[in-house]
């Protein structure tokens, strides 16, 4: 490969490592400082950078990761509340708040949710395959 | 006249690992994991901005839809990196080369230039293969 193939792959690299940070430590109290520091550039240039990258700033992606994993845990038994500082929120409102902007339903409507789901699931798996694909596999049968 | 594609298969050597792989690793969601008896499980998975698109990891064994013969050689296929599946592709290649082969994935060629845009190639945890591309 020619540098001119490859743009400047050690500044890549770091700020892969920063949004691997925050991948990993999101239920940590962390913020833009500390994934700066990982990466180790200034605080400004890395934002600028960051969001050039994942056309997100560092603190937004942050947020995104927070409510995935959350919805993660929701598909669980664990309560609502427990489900908010488990991710890193600090504050119930503020992760209702954020949850329902980004998912579009509060956090206890989208368990809810997700709970029948699973129950559907339980109870008539082959709601949820392809007719063709069932029946090649003998599931139709049993 | 067809519309969309909705399911698409990809056969692996092993369910659990596949899953491990596409979540973990791809950062795929996964779509439908439900249990069908004892043995075996419908697991689709989709990429994070694709969900209407059912990634179908299809375990390869012996039973209703392959003899013994056919999921032996059909394993010895995948295993030998016979198949490519598809292209992925992504808004910046080489931040997602980078993130991915500090995940592990093996990759077979590096982002280059292409006349149709930067494209990668790496291979699943069962020897599958992908593009991974930035168009344009």
């Amino acid at each position: 490969m020619t540098s001119e193939q490859y743009p400047k792959m050690y500044l890549y690299r770091r700020i892969v490592q920063a949004k691997l940070f925050i991948d990993s430590h999101y239920a940590s109290a962390i913020d833009v400082n500390n994934i700066a520091d990982e990466a180790y550039f200034s605080k400004f240039h890395f934002i600028r950078l960051f969001r050039k990258i994942y056309g997100k700033t560092p603190h937004q992606y942050l947020t995104v990761v927070r409510i995935e994993q959350s919805m993660q845990l929701l598909k669980s038994d664990i309560p609502v509340s427990e489900v908010c500082y488990a991710v890193g929120f600090e504050s119930f409102s503020s992760f209702s708040g954020l949850f329902k902007r980004i998912v579009g339903i509060t956090p206890s409507a989208y368990a809810a949710q997700q709970q029948k789901i699973k129950i559907e699931i339980a109870e008539s798996p082959l709601t949820f395959v392809p007719g063709c694909f069932a029946e090649k596999h003998g599931w139709m049968k049993k | 006249m067809i519309t969309k594609m909705s399911h698409v298969c990809v056969y692996v050597i092993n369910q659990d690992r596949a899953y491990e792989f596409y979540t973990n690793k791809l950062g795929f969601k996964v779509k439908t994991d439900a249990p069908m008896g004892k043995d075996a499980r419908w697991l689709t998975v989709c990429p994070p901005e694709q969900p209407e698109l059912e990634i179908t990891l299809f375990p390869i064994t012996a039973g209703e839809m392959f003899t013994k013969e056919t999921a032996n050689t059909m394993a010895e296929l995948v295993k030998k990196g016979t198949f490519g599946c598809g292209v992925f592709t992504c808004n910046d290649i080489f931040a997602t080369y980078e993130e991915l082969k500090a995940k592990g994935v093996e990759f077979t060629k590096p982002p280059k230039k292409e006349f149709y845009g930067t494209e990668a190639i790496f291979k699943d945890d069962s020897g599958n293969w992908f593009s991974l591309a930035q168009l344009g």
